[in-house]
This record gives structure tokens, sequence and C-alpha cells, in this order.
């Protein structure tokens, strides 16, 4: 399994394959914002947590349809699905390999961006810290929804309207830890909440996606 | 005990409907079975149900856990790979390191580090099928393995699979050319089991 890490990690990293697409998507939304809303440094202040974060989410949306339409196009899923590896293994690959090349830089280049908005502070190590938790959970739930969708032509429709809603829990978590943690109250509970949504994720999506695959490669 | 691959009265559908119903054959070590049948005639379905992508309607197919190598159509080959990166990442999945042999039998040494891009039609199908050979498996399930090979290349497929049985593999083939290999043959079109159309052919849109 770690070698079907490594190639799709080589895969997206070569020429075409969509490493830093999501980063120049939340970069882009980023530094508009300021922009289009005005410069107006209280009001900014006060959106920024939310921004960074739907910024974040749909950068994340923009790559799913990737984690296996390219597989099955190519033949590589089928021979895949009769290889000495378990199909929920594939998916939890899958899903990691998408969260390495963009959830984490996301992750990373989210504080920089935080500038641009003037997010307050005491704001920063809450954002990381939600959003390191928050995104594996859109990387899976977004492997699942690419899952159910892989045998569409076109499918990235059905699959923005599928997983939008799934994402929504973790979008309000999540803003609600970085919102609350810049201005400086409690964010345990939401804390709590985001990580128990990740950890379900984690835990339940790859048997889903996989049974969802099987159905779709007959 | 029988042979390694045991398919028996197996009904195989596509999209719900049978395609072939009361298919039977044994393959044992060392022999290959050749498939022979219309476009449409349900020969991808059966090859796909054999190898376990497509559960069969009736039937079973009796087969070890883990012995079935398949290749279809669609070679799986990633384009900004390397040729032996590809292979190498196939030879890891299965458990197996060395690659060479497999570069050899289908004449791909000197296209090693050639991205697969830039291969022609007919050398990334001899790389799809030199992945065959780094499963280290012993039952090859092939759909039309010689697509775009140019008559030396079906060539060192038939030596590659004439090596595999003599190596106690086994192979079921689906193909319409002549492969010189000694093997059994089998006509899937008595085992039709639907009447497609009204003029009685098969309907091109299986496939």
């Amino acid at each position: 399994m770690i070698r079907l890490l490594i190639r799709d990690l080589a895969l997206a990293v070569r020429a075409g394959g969509g490493f830093g697409l999501g980063l120049a998507f939340f970069l882009i939304v980023i530094v508009l914002v300021p922009f289009g809303v005005g410069p107006e440094t209280v009001l900014l202040a006060r959106i920024a947590p939310g921004i960074l974060w739907i910024g974040a989410l749909l950068a994340c949306l923009l790559s799913l349809d990737r984690i296996f339409q390219l597989d099955f196009e190519d033949g590589s899923l089928d021979l895949l699905a009769t290889a000495p590896i378990p199909m929920e293994g594939v998916v939890a690959v899958k899903a990691l390999a998408h969260w390495l090349t963009t959830g984490l830089p996301l992750v990373m280049a989210a504080p920089f961006l935080g500038v641009m908005l003037n997010l307050p502070g005491p704001g920063y190590a809450w954002l990381v810290l939600s959003l390191v938790l928050g995104t594996p959970a859109l990387s899976m739930i977004g492997a699942f929804g690419a899952a159910l969708t892989v045998g569409l032509k076109r499918g990235g429709l059905l699959l923005s309207l599928l997983v939008l809603p799934l994402y929504v829990p973790t979008l309000i978590y999540g803003t609600e830890v970085a919102r609350r943690g810049a201005e400086g109250l409690a964010v345990a509970t939401p804390l709590a909440l985001l990580a128990g949504i990740t950890l379900a994720a984690v835990a339940l999506l790859p048997f889903a996606a996989a049974a969802a695959l099987r159905v779709n490669l007959r | 005990m029988g042979g390694l691959l045991e398919v028996k009265d197996l009904t195989v559908q596509r999209g719900g409907i049978a395609v072939l119903s009361g298919v039977g054959f044994t393959l044992d070590a060392g022999a290959a079975l050749i498939l022979r049948g219309a476009n449409g005639s349900g020969k991808t379905t059966l090859l796909r149900t054999v190898a376990g992508l497509q559960p069969p309607m009736a039937g079973t197919v009796r087969v070890a856990p883990d012995a079935i190598a398949y290749a279809a159509h669609a070679d799986g080959v990633k384009a900004v790979l390397t040729v032996a990166e590809n292979l190498r990442f196939w030879a890891g999945v299965y458990g197996s390191v060395a690659i060479e042999d497999a570069l050899a039998a289908f004449d791909l040494g000197g296209l090693a580090e050639r991205p697969a891009q830039a291969l022609s039609a007919g050398q990334k199908r001899r790389l799809g099928l030199a992945r065959l050979i780094v499963t280290g498996r012993p039952v090859w399930v092939l759909d039309e393995p010689t697509v775009s090979l140019d008559r030396a290349a079906v060539g060192l497929f038939a030596s590659a699979v004439q090596a595999h049985l003599a190596a106690g593999g086994a192979a079921l083939i689906a193909t319409h050319i002549d492969l010189g290999i000694d093997a059994a043959e089998l006509d899937v079109t008595p085992c039709r089991a639907i009447a497609t159309t009204a003029q009685g052919v098969f309907d091109e849109a299986f496939r």
C-alpha cells in the first residue's frame, strides 16, 4: 500500500497531476476577499475564520474527482481491484494522498493568508489546529463521494452536490474553533466535535467507499 | 482436486441481463483456453466475472484466492511515469521486486526510462502485458491481449504465455487471432443467453 501512496504522490507532483491547483485556488480566493469586502480591518477580522475555512473547503472540492476518475479511465482501478490490496486500503491510501497533496499545503498556507484578512493574533494557532483536524475529514468524505460517482461521465457536478452537505458539519465546527480561538473563548467543545467527525469519517468511510467502488466496477 | 480454475454452469450478466449462461470449463496447470466469439458476445463480461470484478448471476467460479492476474483493454499504464516506474509499482503491489524478466520478455529494456506517454500504442500494450509477469500469479485472464501488437510482439506474447504455462501456470485468453499456442478453444456463441435484436446478431453495446 505504501507503493500506491508513493505512486499517487509522484503522479500528483508531475506534470498535469493537479498538485498546487487547490493551493492556487485558495490563494486567489483569500487574496481577492479583501478587495471585494474593502479595507475594513474590523470586518475582515470578524469574517477571517469563516472565509479561510470556506476557501480551504472549496479548494479541497476542486480536486476530488481526480481521486478515482483517472485510475478508472485508464483501467488501473480494475487492476487494483484484482490486486492483493483490499479495496478499503486503496480508498484509505488515495484519501491520504489527496490530503497530503491538497489538505496539507492548505494548512501550511493558511497562517500566511490569515494576515491578509487581519486574523487576530490568538486565532492563528487555533486556525491551523482546526484545519489540521478538519481537512482529513474533507479528503475522506470527498473520496467517498468520488467513489460513488466514479463511473459517471462529467460526474463532477453530482460529486459536488453529494459532498457539500456532508462537508457542512466540518465547516461549522472548524470555523467555530478558529473564531472562538481568535476571540479568546473556550474552544474545547467544537474542537472535540471536529475531531469526532474526522475520526468517524476515517474509520467508517473507507468501507462505504470500497463498497461503492465495487458496485461501480461491475 | 480439479484444475487451477473451474467454472461450472456460469451465467454472467451485464446491466442485470444474462448474457451468457451454462458456461463451464476447467483449466489445469500448464493449460490454456482460448475464448472465441463475435464482438459483443459476452467474452469480456465472462472474463470480468471469472476475475471476480462482478458477481456471477448463477453458477460457480472456483479458483484459489489471489490466483488471478487480469488484463483488459485498458492497460492501467500511467502516462507520466516511465516504463520501469510503471512496472516497479505493480511489482511492489504484488510483492515481487525484479522487473528485468518482464522487461526482457516483452523487449522493453531499451524503453525502460521512457515516459509511458511517449510510447506507441503497441509498446504501451507490451508494457501492460509485462505487468502480468511481475504479478507472479498462476492464472492469467486476458481480454484481447494482442490488440495493437505487431507480428513480432504477438510472437513475444505467445512465447511469454508458453513460458508461463511451462512454469505451471494457466491462461484464459479471449482473442480473435491465431496465437500459435497449443490450446483448447471455447466458442461462447452457443452459450448465448439472450436474443438481443430482431436480426439475431449480438448487440454491439455490450462490450
